[in-house]
């Protein structure tokens, strides 16, 4: 009995008289302060700052302009530039990470020997810190003594001075970082398909490419298609890798709004800036969640 | 002509004996129904015969070439299994044609067309061809997964429990029109179940599995009638058979406790050349309860069945069942007297369960 009590939460907590409520409102009240002032309370202040002249830097009230940052920011060049770039590096990044990430997952969805080894090793390089990843890489593409040229005798390639290979080796720092996460996702959708079904598809006589397109794939769409937006999401505000890699050469749209709310001090217009940000993310999530209700609903 | 022959198989999973020198000859259009306790192997076998498992020892045969090396899609069979096994997110007409679509066959589009049209007109759901297969019941989802089966015209159908996942009205439906199927196709089944009534009533043939060994393959009549052992005798038939263990001397059985049976003419037949320890074994049709009886005894539970009464009846501490007609009326407790069909009676080797009697 005493036993039952120590391992029964509600048995204990019951007896300190508290009822269901009380601890339900102890886990969420923290929880909503917290999303008020962090969240909630800067995104409007933001919004509203958005519409306005304003430094934070300066001592001075901000200055009520209407949409004038939005329209300054939407006829720069130099930020249609930075989307453009954004969206390369979202294209190479999640469509590298997708790639590798469910090859890897196809790879590991049978038995072998030192199964979960391999497969935390291979979980690493998502738990490691961006800016130690950042750091690491940037070390590898040394120019004059970095192992990748080494290896691929370019002599002393500057990989991250150039904009079009910083992008691309920025992002297949990413690829390696978070192809994993995708594997994750993959793999747990991989081994949800039932193993009878491919025993039917068997006696079928089906051959393997049409099991893997006719049975797999639609199971682990939706999975897949979880992934894609997250990731999608994240690529599209990266910021720490080409702040760590390459400060200046794969110029983000994040990296832009760094140097605008940051550098430059110019906080009303990169408020408009982190909406528009915002904006276009969400759109493009809304087009990959009603892709993933489709394939939910297939 | 012999289609499907498993010549001395075994297969084990770890330490664990699946199959155990198992042999067994199917005829080409023969029902076939592999009977036996979870556990004894049934699937495995069937599991060997469509080469999802390789066998440890023996041979697999198939329309008399030796099948061992050959691959599952070479070996051209069907297998229905007992989860259905639908393609997910197809309709039910994309899951009929999925057999078809392989490159090994080359159909045309209008050859697949007819093709499931035919096997969904037969097994009548060709109503529910646009339907996704998450929206089907679950006698509708077995029925598409042996419309699946069909339309390939495979050389033998091998079925898995297909019916033990439905209710006991769809059972045995299913049951009848399974066999009805089978008869029109005339193809070769081999069906797995370890329901005895499904057995009785669909087998051309019964194979009894026991741990891994076939105990005995006969007609429905003859594995009712003449089990060869005492596995078989309490394995099949519902009551099952009243088995007793008995000492036979001077042309009388005794169970002591009071149960002391004289033999008449017709058990000593049966009985013949045995004495001492043994069992013995009565169908619970082959007791009549009737005051002439020969043995006294008390009704200890009575079970209604619609058409007859099951009365278990304990004389000394042996319960004994016996069917009755339906409007008979006994009360828990009554005294009662009954006598056992003596021409009717088994007797089986105390030890090794071998069945003494025959016929």
């Amino acid at each position: 009995m005493a036993v039952m009590a120590t391992l029964d939460p509600g048995s204990r907590a019951a007896a300190r008289g508290w009822s269901d409520l009380t601890i339900r409102n102890a886990f969420i009240f923290p929880t909503i302060i917290f999303l008020i002032v962090f969240n909630v309370f800067p995104l409007f202040y933001s919004l509203g700052l958005s519409f306005t002249e304003f430094r934070a830097s300066l001592n001075r009230a901000p200055e009520f302009v209407g949409l004038q940052n939005y329209q300054e920011l939407l006829s720069d060049p130099g930020i249609w530039e930075n989307f453009v770039i954004t969206a390369q590096y979202v294209i190479l990044s999640v469509g590298g990470q997708m790639i590798v990430g469910f090859g890897m997952a196809l790879l590991l969805n049978r038995k072998f020997p030192l199964k979960g080894l391999v497969t935390t090793l291979l979980l690493l390089p998502m738990m490691l810190s961006p800016a130690v990843v950042g750091l690491f890489w940037k070390l590898l593409y040394d120019p004059s003594w970095g192992p990748i040229n080494y290896a691929l005798g370019l002599g002393k390639f500057e990989w991250l001075s150039h904009p079009t290979t910083a992008l691309f080796a920025t992002a297949l720092t990413d690829i390696w970082m978070w192809a994993p996460f995708v594997m994750l996702l993959a793999l747990a959708g991989l081994s949800a398909v039932p193993q009878h079904l491919y025993e039917a598809a068997e006696i079928d006589r089906a051959s393997s490419w049409y099991k893997f397109t006719r049975i797999t794939l639609p199971l682990v769409s939706p999975l897949l298609m979880i992934a894609l937006i997250f990731r999608t999401m994240e690529a599209f505000k990266t910021f720490d890798l080409p702040f760590v890699m390459s400060t200046a050469q794969v110029e983000t749209v994040a990296i832009r709004l760094y140097q605008m709310a940051f550098q430059g001090w110019d906080t009303g217009r990169s408020s408009a800036l982190a909406y528009i940000v915002l904006i276009v993310v969400l759109a493009i999530t809304n087009i990959y969640v009603k892709y993933l209700n489709k394939a939910k609903e297939r | 002509m012999t289609q499907v022959a498993l010549d001395h198989v075994s297969k084990k999973f770890g330490a664990n004996v699946a199959v155990n020198d198992l042999s067994l000859d199917i005829a080409d259009g023969e029902f076939f129904v592999l009977l036996g306790p979870t556990g004894a192997g049934k699937t495995t076998t069937l599991r060997l015969i469509a080469g999802l498992e390789k066998p440890d020892s023996g041979r697999v045969l198939i329309g008399g070439e030796d099948a061992s090396s050959w691959s599952v899609a070479e070996r051209d069979v069907a297998l229905v299994f007992q989860y259905y096994s639908l393609y997910p997110r197809y309709t039910v007409g994309e899951n009929l044609a999925f057999p078809l679509k392989s490159r090994v066959h080359n159909y045309s589009a209008d050859e697949i067309a007819q093709r499931v049209d035919t096997a969904a007109k037969l097994l009548r759901i060709d109503h529910l061809l646009d339907r996704k297969t998450d929206k089907l019941s679950g006698g509708e989802m077995q029925r598409v997964s042996i419309g699946r089966a069909i339309v390939r015209e495979p050389t033998i159908f091998l079925m898995d429990e297909p019916l033990s996942n439905l209710d006991a009205k769809l059972r045995e439906s299913l049951r009848s029109e399974l066999k009805d199927l089978q008869i029109k196709l005339g193809a070769t089944f081999l069906f797995v179940t370890h329901d005895q009534i499904e057995a009785m009533s669909m087998g051309d043939k019964v194979g009894i599995l026991h741990d891994g060994k076939i105990v005995q393959v006969g007609t429905p009549f003859e594995i009712y009638n003449q089990p060869r052992d005492r596995f078989v005798a309490s394995f099949v038939g519902s009551p099952a058979m009243n088995l007793v263990d008995v000492t036979l001397a001077d042309g009388k059985l005794s169970a002591g406790s009071g149960l002391d049976v004289a033999l008449t003419d017709a058990g000593r037949s049966r009985l013949s050349g045995h004495e001492g320890a043994l069992t013995l074994g009565v169908r619970a049709e082959d007791v009549a309860v009737d005051s002439e009886g020969v043995i006294e005894a008390r009704v200890h539970h009575v079970e209604n069945h619609g058409v007859e009464k099951i009365v278990t009846l304990r004389t000394g501490d042996q319960l004994i069942k016996a069917t009755v007609p339906a409007i008979s009326q006994y009360a828990i407790e009554d005294s009662v007297r009954f006598s056992i069909n003596q021409a009717k009676l088994h007797g089986f080797d105390r030890t090794t369960g071998t069945a003494l009697t025959s016929g």
